[in-house]
């Protein structure tokens, strides 16, 4: 295809537009007379239509054009939103998506919508009639004696209110009428491109003939578009001039008075416009407040990640250099080489919080999905729930961020279908009726945590303890000896499920268990903490990122391997006469506790076994409540290290999570304490 | 394995005096030899892992790889980088020579002889002047399962 290299281009502004409709039509569904809302919707849905149909894929033109009537016409206000409509326009964002992700795994993003499309056509139908009558009221409005000077007399509500907000907010209304040459052969395309710079320099509020006649190339040589704008009408003109094939250019100023005169031709209008107007009054705050974000937004690039990961690799490497640098220069002594390469070291730091946080994605690109989602899964269950996100903005690794959605997802789902109760139930014991899930993300010291409560029922001790007993996780006894947090733990044992019924929103009990071990791989720790009829809170500690990690390195023969800091309680050198057998192991007696041995030697098959020493070095670590003990030759020392992935070659190494770069360039393997400890 | 230019462009390594092919499409470089991490509980013609301008690359003993005796790594003991499509992958070879266009014509399938196992890592045996070079095929080269079979069937 001749296109491919917009593609990327297309792929990721598409991505981009469905998140804008996504988040805006869940604006709408609540605030359904959102003028701005209603407009941001159609902007992001027509750009994805003209990117789609420049780029070929028509499926994808004509699902996004059916919306676009129906839009319109909301915005038009010939339609009434409702939740019928939401609901048609969200599965169509949902097919949308589909298609986005069909073309970026290389498809055609054909797809069969032929469902979806008749609702569209059903709703725009079935007011098709009421629009009608509409158009009929609007004429009394027109008047004629003004008919010659402009084109747009009948303007309606949205329209003028648009304007009045423009006029507030000192910009410019111009009447552009533009004449194309008479042997221009694609006038659609001209047009398009005239809409571009249009958009570039301002915003369209109406188009005569309208925009879509004027795609479809049902027009003669000139049209007239109704344009806000904060450029002079020279430069209007001049840049409208730089497309092709355009004959003449007449911009006029569209004074705001001409518009009043219209407006009190029909006077019942007037009324409900200004009821309108004094409530974007209160928005245009918000409108400058975005403007502002816009702007910091345009002073970002798209870098491809791979050139980070490369940057990254680069770097690294210059940490190494720098590592010999420093020895040789220790060795030599010589004050003036001990000065520049000090020097280097603080640049080289300073590079690698800058290089570390580029890499920093804000949390948002994972909280996004969460609003639908939850609205849906409220539907299904029957609940009504009020979802709060705090903290979008903090930011996390990228590798983190692409690990992190799915446990989040079960962990809102759970929230869902176990913690927030039926509405009746909510009434009963004196709760409003509309549940509270709180998103909560923020940033304290080297980890982000993440909490996800409800204000639901709670959990019931006495309930997790039975179905633990009965599933065989806890003895009886046990189960009476643990504490409230460590019965809750043992919801997230596998093969355990709470709710009465299984449904298929949470599942079977397996989805706390996933969660656990993925978040757990990623180096964090989840606990949860509830209060009976008051609801729940579920705690997630990451860390800030993965790419580092503080190790400490330990010797076993010729070989030197790290573990990961964040798994270690303490190292100990003990004689080898505490050694003790249990069970044909290896145990120590560890602060009163018996901790069972491994032999790292044994483990990893290291050849050339060293004496034995009469000491043995240890390393206690941990993963949950379990501890062992690793046997080692030497402790090396602490130290921060990039974690380094063995390839796809070799894959999954048993009890290796992956490999580092020292300071002399050789490869040490990281241990998977986790996999050490059954 | 016919290509548009009439030949394939190949890199001449040896191994036990033989003389093996390698598409230079796949090769990243040629290195020297130098320290290699064990990792252990992999495969054994596995080698380790080294670093390789940053990237970790895993290193297979092409001599254990195809059953050869081991033999001592010495100055001409050479890494051939392969570049396969989602991964890098380091080949020990006992020398690594020059790169020689071998014409599709001199290429022959892989000789059936009674008594020999079927080799699938050979894709065919070219003639080129009083050369006899083996053309390698990587794939099927770093493949474990097959290597098991053969392990298997020696036992």
């Amino acid at each position: 295809m001749q296109n491919n290299e917009y593609l990327d281009v297309f792929i990721e502004e598409s991505k981009e537009h469905l998140q804008s409709l996504n988040d805006q039509l869940l604006i709408l569904e609540n605030d359904s007379e959102n003028l701005d809302t209603i407009s941001e919707i159609f902007r992001s849905a027509h750009t994805l239509k003209g990117m789609a149909a420049t780029m070929g894929f028509n499926d994808l033109a004509n699902l996004t054009h059916k919306m676009e009537n129906i839009l319109d016409a909301i915005r038009n206000d010939q339609l009434k939103i409702h939740t019928h409509i939401i609901d048609v326009l969200f599965s169509a964002v949902d097919h949308l998506e589909d298609m986005v992700v069909d073309i970026a795994e290389g498809g055609n993003g054909a797809k069969d919508v032929i469902d979806v499309i008749e609702q569209l056509n059903v709703i725009e139908n079935g007011e098709e009639t009421k629009s009608v009558s509409d158009k009929t009221e609007q004429l009394p409005t027109t008047e004629p004696s003004l008919a010659g000077e402009n084109h747009f007399h009948a303007l309606n509500e949205f329209e003028l209110t648009v304007l009045e907000q423009a006029y507030e907010k000192s910009f410019h209304t111009y009447e552009v009428k533009v004449s194309l040459n008479e042997n221009c052969l694609l006038k659609a395309a001209r047009v398009y491109m005239v809409f571009e710079v249009l958009e570039q320099i301002g915003e369209v509020v109406k188009a005569d003939p309208t925009i879509q006649d004027l795609e479809e190339e049902n027009f003669e040589l000139s049209f007239h578009v109704l344009l806000i704008s904060q450029e002079s009408p020279e430069n209007i003109e001049k840049r409208i001039l730089k497309v092709s094939e355009i004959e003449h250019i007449d911009v006029r100023s569209y004074t705001i008075q001409t518009k009043k005169a219209n407006n009190e031709m029909g006077e019942e209008k007037s009324t409900s416009t200004n009821e309108v107007t004094t409530n974007n009054e209160a928005q245009s705050s918000d409108d400058e407040k975005n403007k502002q974000k816009k702007n910091v937004v345009t002073k970002t690039i798209r870098v491809n990640i791979n050139r980070l990961d490369g940057l990254m690799n680069l770097f690294e490497e210059l940490v190494i250099d720098r590592g010999r640098l420093e020895q040789i220069s220790g060795e030599l002594n010589h004050s003036e080489l001990n000065e520049t390469v000090e020097r280097m070291t603080r640049i080289t730091g300073d590079l690698q919080t800058l290089i570390l946080n580029m890499r920093m994605v804000p949390i948002e690109q994972v909280f996004n999905r969460f609003p639908r989602m939850v609205r849906q899964l409220s539907k299904d269950l029957g609940k009504k729930i009020n979802l709060e996100i705090i903290g979008a903005e903090t930011e996390l690794d990228r590798t983190v961020i692409d690990e992190i959605g799915d446990p989040l997802v079960h962990l809102i789902r759970n929230g869902l279908d176990h913690g927030i109760e039926m509405p009746e139930v909510r009434k009963a014991n004196g709760k409003p009726e509309e549940g509270n899930l709180t998103l909560k993300a923020y940033h304290s010291g080297n980890h982000v945590f993440i909490e996800i409560s409800d204000d639901g029922a709670g959990i019931k001790r006495e309930n997790i303890l039975k179905k633990a007993i009965a599933n065989h996780i806890v003895t009886e006894e046990e189960g009476q000896a643990l504490s409230d947090k460590e019965v809750y733990q043992l919801m997230m044992a596998s093969g355990f499920s709470t709710a009465e019924q299984i449904s298929d929103i949470s599942g079977r009990g397996v989805g706390l268990d996933v969660v656990k071990n993925t978040i757990e791989s990623l180096g964090g720790s989840i606990s949860i903490s509830s209060e009976e009829g008051a609801g729940s809170t579920f705690s997630v500690q990451l860390p800030l990122t993965l790419s580092i990690i503080t190790v400490l390195l330990v010797e076993v023969g010729d070989e030197k391997y790290a573990v990961p800091l964040s798994s270690i309680i303490e190292t100990a050198v003990i004689p080898r006469s505490e050694i003790y057998n249990a069970h044909n192991k290896q145990v120590i007696d560890f602060r009163g506790k018996v901790v069972p041995l491994i032999s790292l030697k044994e483990v990893f098959n290291v050849p050339e076994a060293s004496d034995e020493d009469e000491f043995l070095s240890i390393v206690i670590i941990r993963k949950g409540d379990k501890m062992a003990g690793l046997i080692v030759d030497t402790f090396i020392g602490q130290q921060e290290i990039v974690l380094k992935s063995l390839g796809d070659y070799l894959g999954e190494v048993f009890a290796i999570s992956g490999a580092t770069i020292l300071g002399d360039g050789q490869v040490a393997l990281i241990i998977d304490t986790n996999a050490l400890i059954n | 394995m016919d290509n548009e230019q009439g030949f394939i462009q190949s890199i001449v390594v040896e191994l036990e005096n033989e003389e093996y092919a390698i598409p230079v499409e796949f090769i990243g470089g040629i290195e020297r030899i130098q320290q290699i991490t064990r990792v252990p509980k992999t495969t054994s013609f596995i080698k380790g892992v080294i670093n390789l301008r940053g990237v970790i690359t895993p290193i297979i003993d092409l001599r254990e790889r195809f059953g050869l005796s081991p033999k001592e790594h010495n100055d001409s003991t050479r890494i051939i980088i392969a570049e396969m499509e989602s991964f890098n992958v380091g080949f020990i070879v006992d020398a690594a020579y020059d790169v020689v266009n071998i014409p599709n014509e001199a290429i022959e399938p892989n000789p059936k002889v009674i008594g020999t196992k079927d080799i699938d890592y050979i894709d065919g045996v070219a003639k080129v002047g009083n050369r006899l070079l083996m053309l390698l095929n990587l794939e099927r080269t770093l493949s474990h399962d097959n290597y098991q079979i053969e392990r298997d069937q020696d036992d």
